[in-house]
């Protein structure tokens, strides 16, 4: 569960939010939709603590981004924009080194790692150096890695981008799944199709505001487009308030 | 040490040893390089020296027959003659070609000249551009002066006046050069390429640490686990501090074994590097580690990219170097005052252990103090500077 309001943050003279309000229930998907360069990041940033805001506050779980950052990435599992793996270690070791410092050990641990290397088909290549992985591999083990700790929150920043049909299949399958255990699930995306084949919730985000946030069909009726890109459109570049 | 700097730290160590480009630089430059540069400058220093003092000086003589008195003063003071029969402008062009080293050419008129008490003419012909020939020139100048003097004291002496008479000052340089003076500039070099491996060493780790992590994009789900900032710095750091030890002591340790080939009594050194003194010197370079992993970690930290912190660290690394390179060429003698400044206290001490001189304990604390307390400055940066947002780049 995330409840953010009224957050604003400057980067020199850059305002990249100003009062971003909005909520992610648990058992949910929301999506956060707006072009690049619209605080997607920003606010998912500030959500995983390693950026703070100027004003407003932000909620993990019932913990404050600000006051209480070491229990908000522990109930935390983020995929970040850039999500590097280190290139010298096997899948597993990447894996099993993010167990470890979210305090995981011993038998927690393996199991832990061994239940999402099956689950997502990781097989052999957890075994190898991450060095060679593929596109689709190398995003596998990043998730895996955010997702070790079993954690009840999920941000995913743009998982998408740059992956293959394939690959795309497979995570949403994998974010339905955490939904159906009731997990919270915040992604971020600017491709309006994306958001809509999976979310239950949308926030659209753009120049640092918040300027729509419902249901797919809630949105869609309150800009009176005929379908969800349209109204996607309208609202990120005519800031059309719901 | 938290938990957490433990995991760190093991998995810094453990990512390390398995890439190729840190393992050749941290240790490839510091065993292997750093002994085998310096063994080959020294060895080749050592034979000069020993060749130039033992060697007789080889005069090529053309004109024997008009100075046979000159011929024997200069045989006798150690000049190997070699007659020859050369005009000045052959032998100008064989000198000038190397195939002979130095010509002295005897003129016909020097015996009139001699006896009728006017400047009797000889010509040295010498290549003052050849580095090996001059050394032997200089000899052969000094004798044919030596000899000029013989004579103009006994010229003198015929006259009734006392040869003192055109000696109005009395030059004697007296050569103080001890053995292990002479060689305080190899050991400088010594100290100088154990503290370049020691942070080329850590050269990748600090860069890794920080720049590499960020471009690799794996800073930010690092920095998102419940894990403080520090612990993670601090654990990387201790990996980095790791490296640079581990290089440093092989560097010494190949000193060691490298010195034992070298004839340095040939310079005059004694070969002061047993065991002991290896490890002597490594406990005393040792609290320079946390200053220069601290040291590369916050510069890195600075940096947008691999390539950037790469070159920004390699302007970095001199800077410990410098002091040394100034002692070195100062001839500076250790003093309480200058154990205050790392990377010159640390040298000082190493040359000391290595020329067998005492190293009273006051120095070695102020040194490691100093020291210390400077790392724990850059230590201590490297984490506030580690705590900023624009880590994230």
């Amino acid at each position: 569960m995330i409840r953010v309001a009224g957050l604003s943050k400057k980067f020199g003279a850059v305002r990249a939010l100003s009062d971003v309000s909005f909520e992610a229930q648990d058992g949910r998907i929301t999506g956060l939709l707006g072009h690049n360069g619209a605080g997607k990041s920003t606010t998912l940033r500030i959500l995983s603590t390693v950026l703070r805001p100027d004003t407003g506050s932000a909620v993990v779980d019932g913990h404050d981004c600000l006051e209480q950052s070491l229990q908000v990435r522990s109930s935390l599992g983020v995929l970040p924009h850039s999500s590097g793996l280190y290139a010298h270690l096997t899948g597993r070791e990447n894996i099993r080194y993010y167990g470890k410092l979210h305090g995981l050990s011993g038998t927690a641990l393996d199991r832990s790692t061994d239940e999402l290397i099956e689950r997502l088909g990781l097989g052999t290549v957890a075994s190898r150096r991450a060095k060679g992985y593929s596109q689709g591999e190398r995003l596998k083990v990043a998730l895996a890695r955010a997702l070790v700790h079993q954690p009840r929150t999920i941000i995913l920043d743009e998982p998408t981008n740059g992956l293959d049909v394939n690959a795309v299949r497979m995570l949403r399958e994998l974010i339905r799944q955490l939904r159906a255990s009731g997990r919270c699930v915040l992604f971020s995306s600017h491709v309006m199709q994306e958001v809509a084949a999976l979310c239950d919730d949308i926030v659209i985000i753009s120049h640092g505001r918040v300027v729509v946030r419902g249901t797919p069909a809630e949105i869609l009726a309150a800009s009176g487009a005929a379908d969800l890109e349209e109204a996607f459109v309208r609202a990120a570049d005519g800031g059309v308030a719901a | 040490m938290t938990r957490a700097v433990r995991i760190v730290f093991a998995k810094e160590m453990l990512e390390n040893l398995r890439d190729r480009r840190v393992i050749l630089s941290a240790f490839l430059f510091g065993v292997l390089l750093a002994p085998v540069i310096f063994g080959l400058t020294t060895s080749l220093a050592s034979k000069r020296v020993v060749e130039s003092q033992d060697r007789p000086l080889h005069l090529s003589v053309s004109g024997v027959e008009h100075a046979p008195n000159l011929v024997k003063f200069l045989e006798e003071n150690g000049a190997e003659i070699k007659t020859v029969s050369l005009a000045p402008d052959e032998a100008m062009s064989e000198v000038r070609a190397g195939h002979e080293d130095l010509v002295l050419l005897i003129d016909a008129e020097y015996g009139r000249k001699l006896q009728a008490g006017e400047p009797a003419p000889l010509d040295l012909v010498v290549d003052t551009a050849n580095n090996q020939t001059s050394s032997s020139a200089d000899r052969a100048r000094r004798l044919l002066e030596a000899y000029g003097g013989q004579l103009a004291s006994l010229r003198l002496l015929v006259r009734g006046i006392s040869p003192e008479v055109i000696r109005p000052v009395d030059v004697h340089t007296l050569d103080v050069a001890t053995p292990a003076g002479r060689s305080l500039l190899i050991l400088g070099m010594m100290t100088y390429f154990s503290f370049m491996s020691m942070l080329v060493g850590g050269f990748y780790l600090a860069i890794d640490t920080t720049a590499g992590e960020r471009e690799r994009g794996s800073l930010e789900p690092l920095l998102g686990l419940p894990v403080q900032r520090a612990e993670l710095i601090v654990g990387k750091m201790l990996a980095t501090s790791a490296f640079m030890s581990i290089s440093l002591l092989l560097t010494l340790a190949a000193f060691g074994v490298v010195l034992q080939f070298i004839p340095l009594e040939a310079l005059g050194m004694s070969a002061n590097f047993g065991p002991r003194v290896v490890l002597a010197m490594f406990a005393v370079m040792l609290p320079f580690v946390p200053l220069g992993a601290g040291l590369m970690t916050s510069v890195a930290s600075f940096t947008r990219s691999n390539r950037e912190a790469q070159s920004w660290l390699s302007v970095v690394m001199l800077l410990p170097i410098a002091p040394i390179m100034f002692a070195v060429v100062n001839g500076t003698k250790p003093s309480a005052l200058l154990m205050t400044i790392p990377s010159l206290s640390q040298h000082l001490l190493a040359t000391s252990l290595m020329r067998g001189d005492a190293t009273p304990p006051l120095h070695v604390l102020i040194s490691a103090g100093t020291t210390l307390l400077l790392g724990a400055v850059f230590v201590g940066l490297a984490i506030r500077l580690y705590q900023r947002e624009a880590i994230l780049g």
